[in-house]
């Protein structure tokens, strides 16, 4: 008995929290009205997002595309379709990967960072001083960091999958022998504008928003204690990642169908 | 009174403050702040029960009460960050709990709290976190902007440390960088939160000597909470006592030294028994408690 009404007391605790994240949204939404004239504090954070995951991303990127080139030449080459082998780990890379592994990335790197941030900010009185000056802190710190994770996470994935292609084309062409004008034809032939490449920056946008809302709200809603902010990091990352897979799956098939 | 003069003698006779006049029962003047029979509860536990106070334009007032005994939660009803359970709260002839949000913002570009930890901007140099009001909320142009925030360092003897990082200033450093940022957009009011708490007696007389100037070289209203009887009683034209939620002692601070309430007594004296319980209230008894754990 007890423990259903534990269970429903959290599944409804959860629920309001979701509320109140949806809330938060909106407001934060609405408050990038006001960045239109103070575009400079959202590059700031374009910059701060850029610094902490530009290097984590290449490197990520770079042996994912390799490990791409080694497994997809090993299956090719069954078939004799080893030619093919540009084309198979562009598509995954822009597809697929690029999004998905930038997006976990960026969760555990900048998603964190900003949780921790935004909840220190709390913790030592930052956000409500700002309140007492009659500054919102919804408009001049929350709303440009929400932003600037939308732009930034595309720009990111295009950098994870233009270096995986540059790994696969390592272990392909430089280790494994496959023929330089054949990986890069089929690859050119063989990637749609608009069905993969566009696909893959629609999945990267949402995953922009979803991660670096989640990380901010998490942040803002922290309890202001070291405690508090240490648990809402954990929280950042583990639900950034969760959503991104589920989303992942929806929208792939979304988009599949609709092919 | 005397003491206060004694404090800044060279201070301009421009300000006339209410203090000479003061009657005992209540400070004279114009009204700026006036709470009425307030009361807040957090969470099942009354923390104010019928407070009232009045803060007159001009003058420096103290509210001193024992630890946790609300007078940070009174800072942040006036300021508007709370609202009240029950009770008025004026600031300026406005209602501050049934104002709207911008309303509230327009309100508090003139008035400034000043935190009991500083609340520096960690991620902003001394500089900028003195010029990020006047940033947000004016157009001024960066040579004028500049000449503000160095005039407004000067005041507090920090012009020096402009480029340093927050987290490379002393404690009484960080709360004079955060003294010249709630003055740069020169308030009508400034409430300060336990400015004293934490520094050392050098320290300490330099922001009371800065609390003192600032409210008669520009006239700033000046709410200093604290528990710091002596500090405080040296700078004040009028003080009150908080005890049990409510107002428990007014009047001049000598008045207030000499009273003969045990209930004011207790709290001047530093007296650990008296009216005011130093435990934590409790439901259960103490024995009863201790027993508890056997079975
Ligand atoms: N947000 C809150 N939620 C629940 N209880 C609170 C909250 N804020 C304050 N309290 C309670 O209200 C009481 C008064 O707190 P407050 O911070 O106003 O005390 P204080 O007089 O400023 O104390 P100090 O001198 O130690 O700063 C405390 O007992 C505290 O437990
Ligand atoms: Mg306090």
């Amino acid at each position: 008995m007890n423990a259903i009404a534990n269970l429903g007391r959290i599944f409804l605790s959860a629920l309001e929290r979701l509320g109140r994240a949806g809330l938060f949204l909106a407001e934060t939404a609405a408050g990038t009205v006001t960045l239109v004239r103070r575009f400079p504090l959202v590059m700031q954070q374009v910059y701060a997002v850029g610094v902490l995951t530009l290097l984590i991303i290449l490197v990520s990127g770079l042996f994912v595309g390799m490990v791409l080139g080694l497994q997809g030449y090993n299956t090719l080459v069954r078939f004799g379709a080893e030619d093919s082998l540009g084309l198979l780990v562009a598509l995954s890379l822009v597809r697929e990967l690029g999004p998905v592994v930038t997006a976990l990335l960026f969760a555990g790197r900048a998603g964190s960072a900003l949780t921790a941030e935004i909840g220190l900010m709390k913790a030592t009185e930052q956000i409500a001083g700002m309140e007492m000056m009659a500054v919102d802190p919804v408009k001049r710190v929350i709303a440009p960091r929400l932003v600037a994770g939308i732009i930034a996470m595309p720009l990111l994935a295009a950098l994870f999958s233009a270096i995986g292609v540059l790994g696969g084309h390592l272990v392909g062409v430089g280790l494994l022998g496959v023929d330089a004008g054949a990986f890069w034809s089929q690859m050119q032939s063989g990637v749609d504008f608009q069905e993969d490449i566009m696909s893959g920056v629609l999945k990267s946008l949402v995953f922009g928003v979803v991660c670096t809302w989640i990380a901010v709200f998490e942040g803002y809603d922290a309890v202001p204690t070291s405690e508090g902010v240490a648990t809402a990091t954990n929280h950042t990352v583990v639900y950034s990642s969760l959503a991104v897979l589920a989303i992942d799956f929806i929208m792939t098939s979304l988009l599949l169908t609709e092919v | 009174m005397n003491a206060r003069r004694q404090k800044s003698p060279s201070g301009s006779s421009r300000k006339k403050t209410s203090g000479a006049t003061v009657p005992s029962s209540l400070p004279a003047g114009d009204i700026l702040v006036d709470v009425r029979d307030v009361h807040m509860n957090f969470g099942g536990r009354d923390v104010l029960r019928g407070l009232s106070l009045q803060i007159p334009r001009g003058s420096v007032t103290a509210i001193m009460g024992g630890s946790g005994c609300g007078k940070t939660t009174l800072m942040n009803l006036i300021g508007g960050r709370l609202k009240p359970t029950a009770g008025q709260i004026l600031v300026d002839g406005q209602s501050v709990p049934d104002l709207e949000k911008d309303e509230l913002f327009e309100l508090r570009k003139r008035m400034a709290l000043l935190f009991q930890t500083g609340a520096l901007f960690t991620d902003l140099s001394v500089f900028e976190n003195v010029a990020f009001p006047i940033r947000e909320h004016t157009k001024l142009p960066e040579p004028i902007l500049r000449k503000v925030v160095l005039m407004k360092l000067e005041t507090v003897g920090l012009r020096g440390a402009r480029d340093l990082m927050p987290s490379e200033l002393s404690g009484g450093m960080a709360r004079r960088v955060a003294l010249a940022r709630a003055i740069v957009m020169e308030p009508m009011m400034i409430m300060y939160d336990e400015p004293f708490t934490g520094l050392d007696p050098i320290s300490k007389g330099v922001i009371a000597k800065l609390i003192r100037e600032l409210n008669q070289s520009l006239g700033i209203t000046s709410i200093v909470v604290s528990h710091d009887v002596a500090e405080t009683c040296l700078i004040s034209d009028y003080a009150y006592l908080v005890g049990d939620g409510r107002i428990i002692g007014q009047g001049t601070p000598a008045e207030v030294q000499k009273s003969g309430s045990e209930h004011v007594r207790q709290f001047m004296d530093g007296l650990p028994e008296g009216p005011v319980p130093y435990q934590y209230p409790t439901k259960t008894g103490y024995i009863d408690d201790l027993v508890a754990g056997n079975t």
